[in-house]
């Protein structure tokens, strides 16, 4: 059969194009010589093309900027870094080769990060579930919800203010140094506190949007078949959403570890563990006053009493690799949930 | 081809009035409607598990359900049918006491299970007896033998051996038709099965129960025409075993297998019949209407 045994009896056109409108064959103009062309800006307006530009660059820039800090902290870091300053602690001394390492510092930040950890990440993810998954009455939900975007707003040196008033109380004073009534109110237990209320937002925020994101009819299939909310939350809700747990987690850490405010105000920022005497190990480095690494690295940095730069570099070197080190762990859970797959929507 | 002829817009066609393939007209209504082939055979028997009896569901001031009144038996397969929002979801719901769940529905009226009202069974016990399907294929994100062994275990527990749950699976999976294709991978990812073994698992994981009635909620509107049939034949199946009651939107799936057809329409139960009586010679001017496709 032909192809003008379906066309019209009106004038053929003679070329592959037809005029707009016009009656035409109806068998379908030979298909386009295959490119490689894909949909590319080059047809978009100046301005689209321009915003696109932009894009490109800001995140080009960005990994320009992120890639340059990492880079020269570990140039300069490693070159100043020795292993035996992790186990040495600082000393008093005028030349660098005299004052020590940064143990107290390094050991005082992984205290302080598992520390406040265990108090945040618990309290944040029961916080988050009663939100999203119980939240009634509504109104307490509400509150709750402003009060926890309240705390992500308060700046840390007013949390270590606070803390102060808290802690130098005399019945708290167990939890810190005390002498004869006056408590000192200084502690690494002072410091966890407080430092936990900084992660607590994060870890809350994070677990809200890993729960949320679980959609409803997953949560019915569990009650379907006879399952209490309680067993639902713990072996479905809250396995699905250990990757947004664990980056509410890491970034809680984040704050944790590089504060500094709560540590030259509640920890007392020495540069060495004072533990109380007469206390049973190892609440006396506990109730006593600390340091971490940031706190190590203001004070060694030019500005700082200590000026020793290059333990500066070693030490901010390392609380990079601990944080890059965070990063990956959160991957790997990250990577092991995607391959557990998910449900299509 | 230059660029230029790519970018330019393609000439509109028109359709020559003259065109020698004209459409058909479509049938008159009053002819069979359904062209579907029947792949159920009369049932062996019926028993009578569930009644459903002047059932109404209110959310707030609106009336999702209006006193309904139903069989459920085991033997045969039972079909809810309807237009969007009719209320046949919500009274599939309301079976096992998934509608508590939404704090605004209100149920008057009665159902039973075996003679008990459900309202005087605890929910997490009746919904073991009543289990549900849902329309998403919604496997949890663990291995395929925990999402069966997940069922079987006590709520919360993780306790109970994979040796000792291991038969319970194996036959929750085979009586889903599942067990032959999964039977060396169980412990994949339940998630990256194919959809249509994703619906089936979450059917195992509905019969590791042992349930009396399964209530399935648009079980095959996520998947392709190969996994319903599965689906269905699985369904046609399982019928003398244990109660169903499908809601589909898809009629010719209520005409292939089901044994009775309620037809509902803005929370009325319009009418309950046999399906070959319900979509060859109903009773009703809306269900003529409706399974002729006049409105949907």
């Amino acid at each position: 059969m032909s192809d003008t045994e379906y066309t019209s009896g009106g004038p053929q056109p003679q070329s592959d194009e037809l005029p707009v409108g016009t009656a035409g064959p109806l068998v379908d103009p030979p298909p386009p010589a295959p490119t490689n062309a894909v949909e590319g800006s080059s047809t978009w307006s100046l301005l689209d093309r321009l915003g696109l530009a932009f894009c490109w660059f800001l995140g080009l820039l960005f990994c320009a900027i992120a890639a340059a800090i990492v880079i020269y902290l570990l140039i300069k870091g490693v070159q100043y870094l020795k292993p035996s300053m992790l186990v040495t602690p600082a000393a008093s001394g005028f030349s660098e080769g005299e004052s020590g390492g940064f143990s107290d510092a390094f050991i005082g930040t992984l205290i302080l990060g598992v520390m406040s950890l265990s108090l945040a990440l618990p309290t944040g993810v029961a916080i988050a579930v009663w939100l999203v998954e119980y939240g009634r009455p509504k109104a307490l939900a509400r509150v709750t919800e402003m009060t926890v975007e309240a705390i992500a707003g308060i700046p840390s040196v007013v949390f270590a203010l606070f803390g102060t008033v808290i802690f130098s109380s005399t019945a708290l004073g167990f939890l810190s140094r005390s002498n004869e009534g006056v408590v000192f109110g200084r502690s690494f237990f002072a410091a966890a506190s407080m430092l936990s209320l900084e992660a607590l937002p994060l870890i809350v925020a994070s677990t809200r949007e890993g729960l949320n994101a679980i959609p409803r009819h997953v949560r019915e299939a569990s009650y379907g078949v006879g399952k209490t909310k309680a067993a639902t939350t713990r072996r479905i809700l809250l396995p699905t959403c250990r990757p947004q747990i664990a980056t509410g987690a890491m970034l809680g850490l984040g704050r944790i570890i590089g504060d500094t405010a709560i540590i030259v105000i509640l920890l007392g920022a020495t540069q060495n563990f004072s533990p109380v005497e007469g206390a049973p190990w190892p609440l006396d480095y506990l109730r006593g006053a600390g340091t971490t690494l940031t706190n190590f690295v203001y004070e060694a940095s030019p500005t700082g009493n200590l000026n020793q730069p290059d333990k500066a570099y070693a030490a901010a070197v390392v609380l990079l690799l601990i944080v890059l080190l965070l990063n990956a762990g959160t991957d790997i859970i990250h990577r092991r949930a995607r391959k557990a797959g998910t449900w299509s929507q | 081809m230059t660029r230029q002829n790519l970018n330019a817009p393609p000439p509109i066609r028109r359709l020559d009035p003259q065109d020698p393939t004209p459409a058909q007209t479509a049938p008159e209504h009053g002819a069979t409607f359904v062209a579907a082939k029947r792949s159920i055979a009369a049932p062996q028997f019926s028993i009578r598990r569930m009644e459903v009896d002047k059932v109404s569901i209110h959310y707030g001031a609106k009336e999702a359900v209006k006193s309904v009144s139903l069989p459920i038996r085991q033997g045969e397969v039972l079909g809810l049918i309807g237009p969007s929002g009719c209320g046949k979801t919500t009274l599939l719901r309301s079976l096992n006491r998934l509608t508590e769940l939404t704090a605004a529905a209100k149920l008057t009226g009665s159902i039973r299970l075996d003679d008990v009202d459900i309202r005087l069974i605890e929910p997490t016990l009746l919904r073991r007896r009543v289990t549900m399907v849902f329309q998403q294929p919604n496997p949890f994100p663990m291995s395929i033998f925990d999402n069966i062994a997940y069922v079987l275990r006590e709520q919360g527990s993780r306790r109970m051996k994979k040796k000792v749950l291991a038969p319970q699976v194996h036959s929750a999976l085979q009586r889903a038709g599942l067990f032959e294709e999964v039977k060396d991978n169980l412990d994949h990812p339940a998630l990256k099965l194919s959809g249509g073994q994703q619906q089936r698992l979450c059917i195992a994981r509905a019969l590791a129960a042992e349930p009396e009635v399964l209530l399935l909620d648009e079980p095959c509107s996520a998947l392709d025409p190969q996994s319903t049939a599965v689906i269905e034949d699985l369904i046609v199946k399982l019928r003398d075993d244990v109660a169903i009651v499908i809601v589909t939107h898809n009629l010719q799936q209520a005409y292939r297998i089901a044994d009775h057809v309620a037809f509902m329409y803005l929370g009325d139960l319009v009418e309950y019949n046999s399906a070959t009586r319900l979509f060859n010679e109903p009773a009703q001017d809306r269900t003529r209407e409706y399974v002729s496709g006049a409105f949907g």
